[in-house]
């Protein structure tokens, strides 16, 4: 067993099955730079992100996976999980290994009893999952110059699957969607999608927290569209049906802190 | 201009609205378009939201008007009902539509109306709405418009043009119960405008093979609702008319709803405590068989089982009673048959079929696909002797319908059972014992 440490990037990652295939070196412990090693590990091999080396694998992985295959390892990527590395790195070492599959059968992505296919593809499914939750609890607020606002903290790292989605429905308004927890954002100013960071956060017109922008840079009848969802969304529940269960199943309370509808209106205070 | 008001007519009306359950934004994909607000996804749509019953919330459900002319027995907003009446203004409903579309609140729309005046006086309004926003607000996302039973087919072919999905709800599924409660309704005032629209979309789908640009016609189709519980009608007669609806070629989509007992006075209908939730869960589960698992509707239900097994899943009902069908050769059988494996949905079923090109699967690898082993392990085989999850193998063959079925039952659906079981002694009364 050969230790390998790289850099947590895809790059570096495709850059290691390039290494453990040139030293010959079938069996393979990824682990990222600043991990615990194991006990009487050998001197671990360092792999030093290059691009060239990885778009050459990227290449090879072009003729061995259909392009479903290969989705799934860019979106499974965004999850940034920890646990991905080494299924992902033996996932596309098996890719190499087989042969070549004449059809979209047998591209070995669609083998789910293997585990490390499986886990791969789980991890895609998550992210896949959670981009569709993004789509829908996204709550806007319209600032004062007509720029919509949307703060979020997804577990995995989703905005850039979602951004295609915002451009084409709301092609005709300004909108920032910002990651609290990532610390950058995309914002569409009519024409295309930029990614943004903000050097000082704490200066930023809207509350990390909870999304608020702050009153004086809030339009000024955003306030009473928002209270008009929440008295909609009261009103629109059976009380007599009343499954807090099956509500928090499919809008789980972490996505709650920037929603609209359950981060409340009345108790709202400006902090100095 | 909006205000408090307009806060307090919402209200009114999402809640006199709330009691159609149709939600989904699905059934149709359409890009956005430069000068215009919106699109629609497709695929199983967007659920913006959950409220605290738990049901999602994708477009704005809401009645231009709750006054209504009408006396329906099952309705909230019936004629006879003293409950608060309210009508949005066009202006109203069109702010609060694109604004809150604007902030990702909602999907679309959906619009419904009580009658007032008459039917074509009622659909004329809802469709002017609906013209007003497409074609003045350039409004792309969804809409779900309501037919109103009785209006002109003139209307529902121009409404037909701005709508994604239009419904009707059939709401009983028997006509005479339907007099019963509504007497003036019938099925023929239902099933006229459905077959007028499902003509509008057959037409216009063969106008499309033709010219490329003809506008689209209810692209997503129609849905519709019944009622669950209000009246006698056992669950044989609601899956066969949901089956009726789905063999029509328009038909995307029919919904139960569990009566909740709203009017409470009216003699005609029973008080119920809670809603037949359980019920009104089984009937989306058989459902869901028909339109998923490609059952047929006399296999869901018959003669002899004219009402779903509250306990039991209808798909693990029909595996008890057929036996024979079992077990099922994981790494054999086709994808029809693994389909019908209780445990093994249509998602486990793909990844089986798909998986077993490169080697054999066992019980291991069906665990840990997400196969429901505690169930599906009874009507399984994958070749092995034993496996970890039923040692030694025993299938529904060896243990038979009538001693599996407890074991398939829930913790407190078994204390339940036997607590029915249970032969009492009573020995006050018994004579016969000797002393």
């Amino acid at each position: 067993m050969q230790v390998y440490l790289f850099d947590h990037t895809l790059d570096g990652l495709l850059t290691a099955v390039f290494d453990s295939f040139f030293r010959h070196q079938q069996s393979v412990q990824l682990l990222t730079e600043g991990e615990q090693l194991p006990l009487f590990a050998d001197e671990p091999h360092l792999v030093v992100s290059d691009s060239e080396k990885a778009s050459r694998v990227w290449k090879g992985l072009e003729k061995h996976l259909s392009t479903d295959g290969l989705r799934m390892i860019t979106i499974s990527w965004l999850s940034e999980e920890r646990t991905l590395n080494q299924p992902l790195f033996n996932f596309i070492c098996k890719v190499f290994r087989q042969q070549a599959p004449t059809s979209n059968y047998l591209s070995l992505e669609r083998n789910a009893s293997d585990p490390d296919v499986l886990a791969v593809r789980n991890s895609c499914r998550r992210v896949l999952h959670e981009q569709l939750r993004m789509k829908q609890f996204i709550r806007f607020q319209k600032a004062k110059d007509g720029t919509y606002l949307a703060v979020v903290s997804p577990d995995h790292n989703v905005l850039p699957l979602i951004t295609g989605h915002f451009r084409d429905r709301f092609n005709d308004q300004p909108w920032l969607i910002f990651d609290a927890k990532r610390h950058y954002g995309f914002y569409y100013d009519g024409k295309t999608v930029t990614d943004v960071t903000f050097e000082d956060e704490a200066s930023l017109p809207f509350d990390l927290r909870d999304g608020k922008l702050d009153a004086d840079v809030l339009s000024e009848n955003d306030q009473l569209f928002q209270d008009l969802w929440r008295t909609y969304f009261k009103a629109i529940c059976i009380r007599e049906r009343i499954n807090p269960k099956k509500q928090l199943s499919d809008m789980p309370r972490r996505y709650w802190k920037y929603m609209t509808e359950k981060n409340g209106g009345e108790d709202r205070k400006k902090e100095p | 201009m909006l205000t408090e008001a307009t806060m307090e007519k919402l209200r009114i009306l999402a809640e006199s609205a709330k009691y159609d359950v149709s939600c989904s934004s699905s059934g149709t994909v359409r890009k956005g378009k430069a000068g215009m607000v919106g699109s629609t996804v497709g695929g199983i749509g967007i659920c913006h939201s959950f409220a605290d019953d738990g049901r999602c919330i994708s477009l704005l459900k809401v009645m231009l008007t709750n006054y209504c002319k009408y006396d329906c027995a099952y309705c909230i907003n019936r004629r006879t009902n003293d409950i608060p009446r309210a009508t949005l203004s066009v202006s109203e409903l069109v702010e609060i539509t694109m604004e809150f579309y604007r902030r990702n609140y909602i999907e679309g729309l959906f619009l419904s109306s009580g009658v007032v005046r008459n039917p074509d006086y009622t659909m004329e309004r809802l469709t002017a709405i609906v013209r007003d926003l497409r074609t003045v607000h350039r409004f792309n996302g969804y809409i779900h418009l309501k037919t109103i039973p009785g209006s002109s087919q003139e209307l529902l072919m121009e409404a037909g043009r701005y709508a994604d999905r239009m419904s009707i709800n059939i709401e009983i599924p028997k006509e005479e119960s339907l007099k019963a409660l509504a007497p003036e309704k019938d099925h023929r005032s239902i099933f006229l405008p459905m077959g007028q629209i499902q003509q509008g979309v057959l037409e216009n789908k063969e106008d499309r093979q033709k010219y490329r640009h003809a506008p689209r016609f209810v692209p997503a189709g129609q849905s519709t609702q019944m009622i669950v519980g209000a009246t006698q009608e056992s669950d044989r007669d609601i899956l066969m008319m949901s089956n009726a609806m789905y063999q029509q070629p328009t038909m995307r989509r029919v919904y139960y709803s569990g009566y909740v007992s709203v009017n409470t006075y009216d003699a005609r209908l029973p008080v119920l405590k809670q809603p037949p939730l359980v019920r009104e869960n089984r009937l989306y589960q058989a459902d869901w068989l028909m339109r998923f698992y490609h059952f047929r509707v006399d296999e869901i239900v018959d003669e002899a089982h004219t009402h779903l097994d509250l306990d039991v899943d209808p798909k693990l009902g029909w595996a008890l009673r057929h036996p024979e069908a079992f077990p099922v050769d994981i790494n054999r059988d086709d994808y029809e048959r693994i389909l019908r494996v209780p445990g093994i949905g249509v998602k486990s079923a793909m990844l089986i079929v798909n998986s077993r090109r490169f080697n054999r699967i066992t019980s291991y690898h069906l665990k840990k696909m997400g196969v429901v082993m505690k169930k599906a392990k009874y009507f399984i085989t994958c070749g092995e002797l034993t496996s970890a999850f039923s040692q030694p193998v025993v299938g529904i063959n060896e243990l038979r319908p009538e001693r599996l079925r407890p074991l398939l039952l829930s913790k407190a659906q078994q204390k339940r059972a036997a607590a029915e079981q249970q032969l009492m002694l009573d020995f006050e009364t018994d004579a016969s014992l000797p002393v």
